[in-house]
């Protein structure tokens, strides 16, 4: 029940066309378009022609946010290693700069004082932090004097190629190691000349605590990570990915540049990375950052969703447009092909009418001059026995005669019939009677109706008056009506016509059949056009609705009530004073 | 009271004539218009019945010579069937509009109700 009435809401959205029969069932859909591929068609066009450049302007849009993404990360990954190079070049040299004071502000003999050494660990220290110890090696890698933790005053240090470094540059930045100390530090050492014309070297071991402090410093995406590495790729500061200290990057060393660079790379097992690097000047150390490609991207992420979510809305949007759009004008296409098919079988009805009638005419014709003959030759056979005296009497050859004079009239009745049919088939607004009309038009089945039974009762009261109307179409409407009574009946069914005054002013006809009867289901939709119980038996499905438009032209109206296995009756209402002329003009 | 039928149609013009004849109504027959107009310009006539349709000349326009020759002769459209113009005007033109075949008795009849107009 619910299902039912779910299914009937459904089909009031349904676009007329879709309700159209089955092309194979009826001989005239065959003039009639493909609704259904005419619909799918025009959606199928018009949607591609508007959602095609929706994906061309996203895809554009995609690529040019993407590619802008894209250099704005690189762009902020350069601008990060800049900073950090020169925070971490700042730091290297801030430290340098203090070597530089002390061996310019104390004499290579105050050096060489312990008490004055320590001293002066203590306020590096307290000034620039992290210093472990501090030593001075002579001229032939000797160290003379050191202050700090561990004993390694008098160690040899010649054979050492940072000596050699320091010895030759004026100042030397080591790399990362663990050494005696075994702790990762880092030593700065500078030359200085000392008062016998000698060099000597100041150097202390930094603590990497203070290095890896800075590089935290860094303001960095969440998976991004600051390191240093020294130019054979070995770690010198921890770094937030899965090597330790003093382990090897597993990726290979940037090639040398003075400027910051930045470069992509893809790795199977980490995916997309961007890595910026930049050789710390005067030093080993290359400073790293790597971020993750889908870190730095990840706001470009939520843009790209935004756009699908755009793209699919508006792709929903245009679909609904165009669906509706397609549907509308489908279905205007759909009634206006109806239209154009009913008036066209109208017309030709109309024609087909007419040239029945011209034939019936001409027949009639023919036929009414040999039976003129006939009669008059058998009336006066009749005359000579009647009224002279040669033959009288001879009641034999009377009967014959009398015989071939009924014969002779019941022809001349039929062809007058035809004739008066026909004379009446293509004719405008004139006075008619009713009854004759009726008459007229039972009189071509009555033939029928003997043969197979049916019994016809025409009741019209004398009381109705000849009334302005045009007798072509009101026999047509009454041929098609009793017709199609004739077609429900069965052998020994009635067939009832009456005819009423209703009001002064109208004319009620009733057709009445004890038939077969009409369904409640098609009894809906008996008057529109192309509808049929008989097309597979070659009914157009038209009479009802050509008889429907003939009614409305002659300004009255039909009605229909019928009970299956009772019967049907058909009752139409004519106004007994003439229709306004301009409903008779689109015929 | 004498008439005259034109009819294209021998056997029945001949046919009916004879049948009237019997019952004392004088008639002569013509087959044609030709020979009509002959007949018509030796003798006179109260009434004419004229089939429509014949060949070479109709009824509707033998009636007009036969009008000019006899003014006031009543007409009698007697006919197979004539087209609907023809029954339009015939109707209005003459004094009845019959169609064939007819009992000669009703023939009678209105030949007298034309007479008597």
């Amino acid at each position: 029940m619910k299902l039912d009435s779910m299914k009937r809401s459904i089909k009031l959205f349904l676009p007329a066309f879709r309700r159209q029969q089955d092309p194979s069932q009826g001989r005239l859909y065959r003039y009639m378009f493909n609704y259904g591929r005419l619909w799918k068609s025009a959606v199928m066009l018009t949607g591609l022609c508007a959602i095609i450049p929706l994906l061309l302007v996203t895809w554009v849009d995609y690529n040019v946010t993407q590619r802008a993404v894209e250099s704005e990360s690189l762009a902020r990954t350069s601008r990060t290693v800049s900073n950090a190079k020169r925070t971490i070049a700042a730091f290297l040299a801030k430290r340098k700069a203090s070597l530089v004071y002390i061996v310019n502000d104390n004499t290579y003999d105050r050096l060489l004082d312990s008490g004055r050494l320590a001293t002066i660990l203590e306020n590096l220290r307290l000034s620039i932090g992290g210093v472990t110890d501090i030593g001075v090696i002579d001229g032939v890698g000797q160290q003379v004097a050191y202050s700090g933790p561990y004993s390694l005053e008098g160690r040899d240090y010649s054979d050492q190629q940072w000596f050699e470094e320091a010895m030759d540059r004026g100042f030397f930045i080591s790399e990362v190691f663990m050494g005696f100390r075994n702790a990762p530090h880092f030593v700065i050492a500078v030359r200085h000349e000392a008062p016998d014309r000698s060099f000597f070297v100041l150097r202390i071991s930094i603590d990497t605590g203070r290095l890896n402090e800075q590089l935290s410093g860094f303001e960095l995406s969440d998976q991004g990570n600051a390191f240093i590495i020294n130019t054979k790729g070995i770690l010198q500061t921890p770094s937030r990915g899965h090597e330790k200290i003093f382990e090897k990057i597993n990726f290979p060393v940037p090639v040398y540049s003075d400027k910051t660079e930045v470069v992509q790379y893809h790795t199977t097992a980490e995916g997309d990375y961007i890595l910026g690097y930049a050789y710390i000047p005067d030093s080993p150390f290359i400073l790293m950052i790597v971020n993750k490609t889908g870190e730095l991207m990840r706001s470009w992420h939520r843009t790209r969703i935004e756009m699908l979510a755009y793209l699919l809305g508006g792709i929903v949007i245009v679909l609904i447009a165009v669906t509706g759009f397609a549907t509308y004008f489908v279905n205007r296409i759909y009634v206006a092909d109806q239209r154009r098919i009913r008036s066209l079988h109208q017309v030709e009805y109309a024609n087909k009418l007419a040239s029945i009638g011209r034939l019936a005419a001409g027949v009639a014709h023919e036929i009414n001059n040999p039976l003129a003959v006939i009669n008059e030759k058998a009336g006066l056979i009749k005359d000579i026995f009647q009224l002279t005296d040669r033959y009288a009497g001879d009641e034999k050859l009377l009967g014959l005669v009398d015989a071939i004079n009924e014969s002779v009239a019941r022809c001349g009745r039929i062809t007058k019939q035809l004739l008066s049919f026909a004379r009446h088939m293509d004719f405008s607004v004139q006075p008619v009677d009713i009854k004759a009309v009726i008459s007229d038009v039972v009189g071509f089945l009555g033939k029928e109706a003997e043969y197979r039974n049916i019994a016809i009762t025409i009741d019209v009261p004398p009381d109705i008056p000849q009334f302005e109307t045009d007798r072509g179409k009101l026999q047509q409407i009454l041929l098609n009506l009793i017709n199609n009574a004739f077609a429900a009946l069965s052998e020994g069914g009635a067939l009832t016509i009456t005819a009423a005054r209703v009001n002064g002013k109208t004319l009620r006809i009733r057709v009445k059949d004890t038939g077969c009867g009409i369904s409640a289901k098609d009894i809906k939709r008996i008057f529109e056009p192309f509808f049929s119980t008989k097309a597979n038996t070659g009914g157009t499905g038209l009479g009802l609705s050509i008889t429907y438009s003939l009614v409305q032209e002659l300004g009255g109206a039909i009605d229909v009530e019928s009970e299956v296995g009772v019967g049907t009756q058909f009752t139409i209402t004519l106004p007994l004073t003439p229709p306004t002329r301009n409903r008779g003009e689109n015929q | 009271m004498r008439l005259l039928l034109v009819d294209d149609e021998k056997d029945f013009v001949a046919t009916l004539a004879e049948r009237l004849a019997l019952r004392n109504i004088e008639a002569d027959w013509a087959t044609s218009a030709k020979e009509a107009e002959d007949l018509i310009q030796t003798n006179h006539y109260d009434l004419v019945v004229l089939d429509i349709k014949m060949p070479q000349m109709g009824g509707r326009q033998l009636k007009q010579i036969i009008e000019k020759r006899l003014p006031g002769v009543k007409t009698i459209y007697l006919t197979g069937h004539g087209s609907e113009e023809d029954y339009r005007a015939g109707v209005v033109e003459a004094e009845y509009y019959l169609l064939k075949p007819i009992n000669i008795d009703d023939l009678i009849a209105k030949i007298n109700q034309a007479l008597s107009r």
